[in-house]
């Protein structure tokens, strides 16, 4: 008995980590924080150390909400919300600047905006301000990373775009030198749009746009095969109705 | 120090650098209350209300608390808290002084703390060393005109974005790319015209 309840629990707590990354996905299906995944997202990289600061600052700001939740006087919920988040921003700010320099310049104004990325406070009010501690630290953790998802299939198409290449090594420490995963040599195209402002709306648009048409074609499948399985069993009750006459007209005979 | 600084600062942070479609601030609002002129028009005049006053006390906070007790990587926290407290007190002056205004406004008053063209801009006035260029005095003017113009900028596109989007209401747009897809799409195609702005001023 003890062990199919401690099954559940872990099964849950394996939704709970993975629900950001699909089905309530913070960027593709509530639309929350979209200013960095629209500024942010010309390149991988950039998207990807964004993705790496919101994961840091939205676990963090979880636990410690969930954590003083019961000393928080209601009134005043939000504004203490935001001062623990802004804590966790500045720390981050100062921990990039010290360390990741490059990603401090490219990323610039939105690391202290990500104090009024509306995911981090709607996860605060709504998950950790009323759930334990190590849950509220899952849901943090995996919404992070269904936002950093989110931005890194953003930024893949935008740089891609761009440039024909995607490029490492620029802002992260990830490698010695430079390099690129893909480069298309001959890539003639180069929409620079696509790097700058407008694609950023072009590309997210056209995203929500495609994953809406899988949506809506899945769900059409359903709905037909729904249908089918009624007729059919429409017909089925209709034979055994006719049999059933028939059966009766030959006693009667 | 000329008359024109002024006029490039409007010029500039309403048009060439405008908040949402070349800064991405405030897309938030740009997308959520656009289905109507009129609310589109609403949102606009409060943040252009808020944007002002806390650009003005937010350099002045910087440059006479923070600059002096040399704690400037308390920054974001005060600026946030300083925003939070005085759409707060904007909320209650307004309801205070004019019934018929709070109640064309009220309702996005209270959003406007979670729009990050506010805290953008005023983080921008103190990146962009207004003070340093201008003098401490002369830079309040300077950074006061420039959350002026971009307040305007906002409203400006607030106000073609949400008329576009009444006509959308009303065209046959696909299935999979009604409502939030296309306006976004419309959004990437003002931002290209937008851009096309880029490198008038210098």
């Amino acid at each position: 008995m003890a062990k199919t309840k401690n099954v559940k629990k872990e099964m849950s707590r394996l939704a709970n980590f993975t629900k950001g990354f699909f089905k309530e996905n913070p960027v593709f299906v509530f639309l929350l924080g979209l200013c960095p995944a629209l500024a942010v997202t010309g390149t991988v990289e950039a998207s990807l150390g964004m993705g790496i600061l919101v994961i840091f600052v939205l676990t963090s700001s979880n636990v410690v909400v969930s954590l003083i939740r019961k000393w928080i006087p209601h009134q005043i919920r939000v504004p203490s919300y935001i001062v623990i988040i802004s804590t966790f921003v500045t720390i981050v700010g100062l921990l990039t600047e010290a360390y990741a320099y490059a990603l401090h310049g490219e990323l610039g104004i939105f690391i202290p905006l990500i104090v009024v990325n509306c995911l981090i406070l709607g996860r605060a009010e709504s998950y950790a301000s009323k759930n334990k501690v190590h849950d509220a630290a899952i849901d943090g953790f995996g919404m992070g990373l269904g936002f950093l998802g989110a931005l890194v299939v953003i930024g893949f198409f935008r740089e891609f775009l761009s440039t024909g290449a995607i490029a490492y090594g620029v802002y992260l420490p990830l490698a010695e030198t430079p390099g690129s995963i893909i480069n298309i040599d001959s890539y003639v195209f180069s929409m620079d749009a696509f790097g700058q402002a407008p694609g950023g709306f072009l590309v997210i648009g056209l995203l929500l746009g495609i994953f809406n048409f899988v949506a809506i074609l899945k769900r059409n499948k359903k709905e037909r095969e729904r249908q089918r399985m009624i007729e059919e069993k429409k017909r089925q009750a209709l034979e055994r109705k006719r049999q059933k006459a028939k059966e009766k007209a030959g006693a009667n005979a | 120090m000329s008359w024109t600084v002024f006029f490039v600062a409007i010029f500039s942070s309403m048009l060439i650098n405008n908040v949402v479609l070349m800064k991405f601030l405030g897309v938030c609002p740009f997308l959520g209350v656009s289905k109507k002129t009129n609310s589109a028009l609403g949102m606009s005049a409060a943040v252009m209300f808020v944007m002002v006053i806390a650009a003005f006390v937010s350099y002045l906070l910087y440059y006479l608390v923070l600059v002096p007790l040399e704690i400037e990587y308390v920054q974001t926290i005060s600026f946030i808290l300083i925003i939070a407290s005085l759409v707060q007190l904007v909320e209650m002056i307004i309801k205070k002084v004019s019934k018929k205004l709070y109640k064309s406004l009220g309702v996005y008053i209270a959003l406007i703390t979670t729009n990050c063209a506010i805290l953008g801009i005023a983080v921008e006035n103190i990146t962009s060393d207004f003070a340093g260029q201008y003098g401490l005095f002369p830079g309040l003017a300077v950074a006061v005109t420039t959350a002026f113009g971009a307040a305007l900028g906002f409203g400006l596109v607030m106000f073609a974005f949400s008329s576009i989007r009444e006509r959308l209401e009303g065209s046959n747009v696909p299935e999979a790319w009604k409502g939030v897809p296309v306006s976004l799409i419309t959004a990437g195609i003002m931002a290209l015209a937008f851009a096309g702005l880029g490198g008038i001023v210098g």
